[in-house]
């Protein structure tokens, strides 16, 4: 209920991008017949204020389906279409197709959709079946295929809509019993021939499609499925926690034909295409195989390549060092997609909105061409609040379900198939080689300006010690000297004259990131020696370090102090820090084998706060 | 959330009308959205929610959110039984 209210509080204060956001969390968390409602009555009074898609879609049907209208509204506004529906009078499919006039074309759909169950147009093939003489079969198959030829010729020459034909359900119950599966005209074969027949029809005819409608009743389980009560009292076949199953189908429609598609897949890579993290556990350590927990991987793996056949770009961003990825890619044994799979990729310590833009532009497509696989659920939400165009995929909780949600995402589906399709992997690769010079996200000022970042700097105090002690412990990427310190080391340290033990804030327009940095410096003579200095790679790659290190500069200043000095200890995983001390204009004094010492000068050199970050300090004052 | 509370607020949201309007005597007369067709979408919201299924005489017996109510708890409690 709370969501419910915060979405009538957005919609009344005009936050119209926020109430669509929170509609789509709700209907992501409970996506069912009294939400959709609600989804659909508070999308109506956003919709000329959002950038919505307009379809028309006509159903015409043979059964009770109007429940399954705000499921199926629900879920287009979500996606970004705006859908008016037209539902054709119960069984007047016939009439409403081959008159010209009817309220069907009058209201000029996008398309139509032609639901007809089995037993309301061949009664004799559905309940009646064993009545039925041998030789009758073909006659009552061939009656029901030759109206939908008419049907569908007529409609050709009244309309330019796409139409998607249900084909015909198989029974749960044959009429024979096991006789059926025996016998040369048996009822599953009549069907069966009635649905080939159609995929025939949809074939030969512009803009006509088969909804397997009896695979759909299958995979739920036919038993399920059905509703025989409802049925009889209302004309309403199927059971109430189907109807958003049919409504699914329909997308996987309606997105390729309103053109509401992923072009291109940007997945993760730890813990997303293997188990693990290669910058941690290493090629031997990560779990990528034919074997348990590897096989889901390996099965999701498999699922991007299919996706690949079909024409969908494949990309990487990824918080890796390059060369440990490269590694994986390369040569590990396990993996299913080799870098030529990929069209672009972004293995940096940089944001993930920044590297999805990044793709967008290298790829040339639009960000609302994206989807989004990563597990993080950290990463989802960030990219969702900052590029709501682009198609998130919820994974599940459990490895094992990755491959399926994959495969079950509507924004993959394609109508048609290209040979082009099927190359377009290595067109991309050879255009990418071309413009690799020029693929820099347009303006990284503009990203950082978007973030709306606010730091907070404070000295360590009792509350603080736990966390700032298990940053020292854990944080293994942007951490210049990887010194590890205990929650009493910390205090002491603090406690200490000349010490300064520091810890960074940040919020952004996203929420609050919580203690995220660390800074230990120790001030002797002329000098600030900088002890330690990390950074959680939550919020790596968008200047918090410079924010950060501006700070402490300036209390060096204030304190007296003419130099800043730091050591940079370099291991296998901190590479990202590598660069910080030559990028914040210090110079190298001492190399000692691999680690380094670099020496800023601060009397001939400032350092700034970047303009687009806002640095506050918690108890002012104390900075002396 | 109480099996009334539920109710209301599924009621809330087929007839898209605010929850502290849905009491135990809104019926069909004091709804004008509750017509014969939001009355099947509020019987399957129900149905979903609760993972049951009502019976054609229990569907006619729903003439308001309190008998609603009622019936609901009563088969929530008999497959808890």
């Amino acid at each position: 209920m709370d969501l419910r209210i915060e979405i009538d509080e957005l919609i009344s204060a005009g936050a119209v991008s926020m109430a669509a956001l929170r509609l789509a969390k709700l209907w992501r968390t409970q996506s069912g017949l009294a939400s959709a409602a609600f989804i659909v009555s508070r999308y109506e009074k956003l919709r000329d204020k959002l950038p919505c898609i307009r379809y028309r879609l006509a159903i015409l049907r043979s059964f009770t389906l109007e429940p399954i209208i705000p499921l199926l509204r629900a879920d287009a506004f979500c996606r970004g279409i705006d859908l008016s529906v037209y539902v054709g009078d119960f069984n007047a499919y016939s009439q409403e197709i081959l008159d010209k006039e009817s309220a069907l074309y009058r209201f000029a759909p996008d398309a139509v959709v032609l639901a007809v169950h089995t037993g309301d147009v061949a009664p004799d093939l559905w309940r009646q079946y064993a009545d039925l003489a041998q030789g009758s079969v073909g006659n009552a198959a061939r009656r029901v295929c030759g109206s939908f030829q008419q049907w569908i010729r007529a409609l050709r020459e009244h309309s330019d809509a796409a139409l998607i034909v249900h084909n015909f359900q198989q029974s749960s119950r044959p009429s024979l019993g096991v006789l059926d599966a025996q016998i040369k005209t048996s009822q599953f074969a009549a069907i069966q021939g009635i649905n080939d027949e159609l995929r025939r029809m949809a074939r030969e005819n512009r803009g006509v499609y088969v909804l397997d409608y009896d695979a759909l009743v299958a995979r739920q389980g036919r038993l399920r499925w059905q509703d025989e009560r409802k049925w009889l009292t209302t004309r309403m076949p199927i059971a109430a926690d189907q109807l958003v199953q049919l409504s699914r189908e329909w997308i996987r429609f309606l997105l390729p034909l309103s053109g509401k598609v992923a072009k291109a897949l940007v997945v993760d890579l730890d813990n997303t295409l293997w188990r693990g993290l290669i910058g941690e556990d290493g090629m031997t350590g990560i779990k990528l195989g034919p074997e348990y927990p590897g096989a889901a991987y390996q099965e999701l793996q498999r699922a991007l390549l299919d996706l690949s056949r079909r024409g969908i770009l494949l990309a990487i961003c990824s918080k890796n060092n390059l060369e440990d990825a490269m590694e994986v890619l390369n040569n590990h044994p396990g993996m299913l997609l080799r870098p030529k799979d990929f069209a672009a990729m972004r293995v940096n310590w940089n944001d993930k909105v920044q590297g999805l833009c990044e793709i967008a532009s290298e790829l040339k497509i639009g960000r609302d061409a994206l989807a989004f696989l990563d597990d993080s659920a950290f990463e989802r939400e960030q990219v969702r609040a900052f590029l709501p165009e682009v198609a998130i995929i919820e994974l599940p909780a459990d490895p094992l379900e990755y491959a399926a949600t994959v495969r079950d995402c509507p924004a993959f589906e394609r109508l048609a198939l290209s040979a082009e399709d099927q190359q377009r992997t290595v067109f991309y690769a050879e255009e990418g080689e071309r413009s690799k010079a020029e693929q820099s996200f347009r303006c990284k000022e503009d990203f950082y300006r978007f973030l709306e970042q606010e730091t907070q700097v404070a000295r360590a105090a009792p509350a603080s010690l736990a966390r700032i002690a298990q940053l020292t412990q854990k944080t293994n990427q942007f951490n210049l000297t990887m010194r590890r310190y205990g929650e009493h080391q910390i205090a002491d340290m603090a406690a200490r004259p000349g010490w300064q033990v520091l810890s960074i804030r940040v919020r952004d327009r996203f929420g609050d990131q919580g203690l995220v940095g660390v800074a230990i410096t120790r001030d002797e003579a002329e000098v600030c020696e900088i002890n330690t200095f990390l950074l959680s790679c939550r919020v790596i790659g968008r200047t918090v370090e410079t924010a950060f290190l501006s700070y402490i500069a300036g209390g060096a200043v204030a304190r007296g102090r003419r130099r800043l000095s730091g050591w940079f200890l370099p291991t296998k995983k901190n590479i990202p820090a590598r660069e910080f001390y030559r990028q914040h204009g210090f110079r190298l004094e001492v190399h000692d084998g691999d680690s380094s010492l670099w020496i800023l000068d601060l009397e001939q050199h400032q350092i700034r706060c970047p303009e687009w970050i806002k640095l506050t300090v918690a108890n002012e004052g104390d900075n002396t | 959330m109480t099996v009334s509370e539920q109710i209301r607020g599924i009621a809330s949201d087929v007839f898209a009308i605010p929850v502290e309007h849905i009491t135990d005597d809104s019926s069909p007369e004091t709804i004008e959205a509750w017509d014969s067709t939001q009355h099947l979408n509020l019987v399957l919201a129900i149905e979903e929610k609760f993972h049951l299924q009502l019976t054609p005489e229990e569907m006619d017996h729903m003439r308001n959110i309190g008998q609603i109510t009622k019936l609901v708890a009563s088969k929530i409690q008999t497959i808890r039984d």
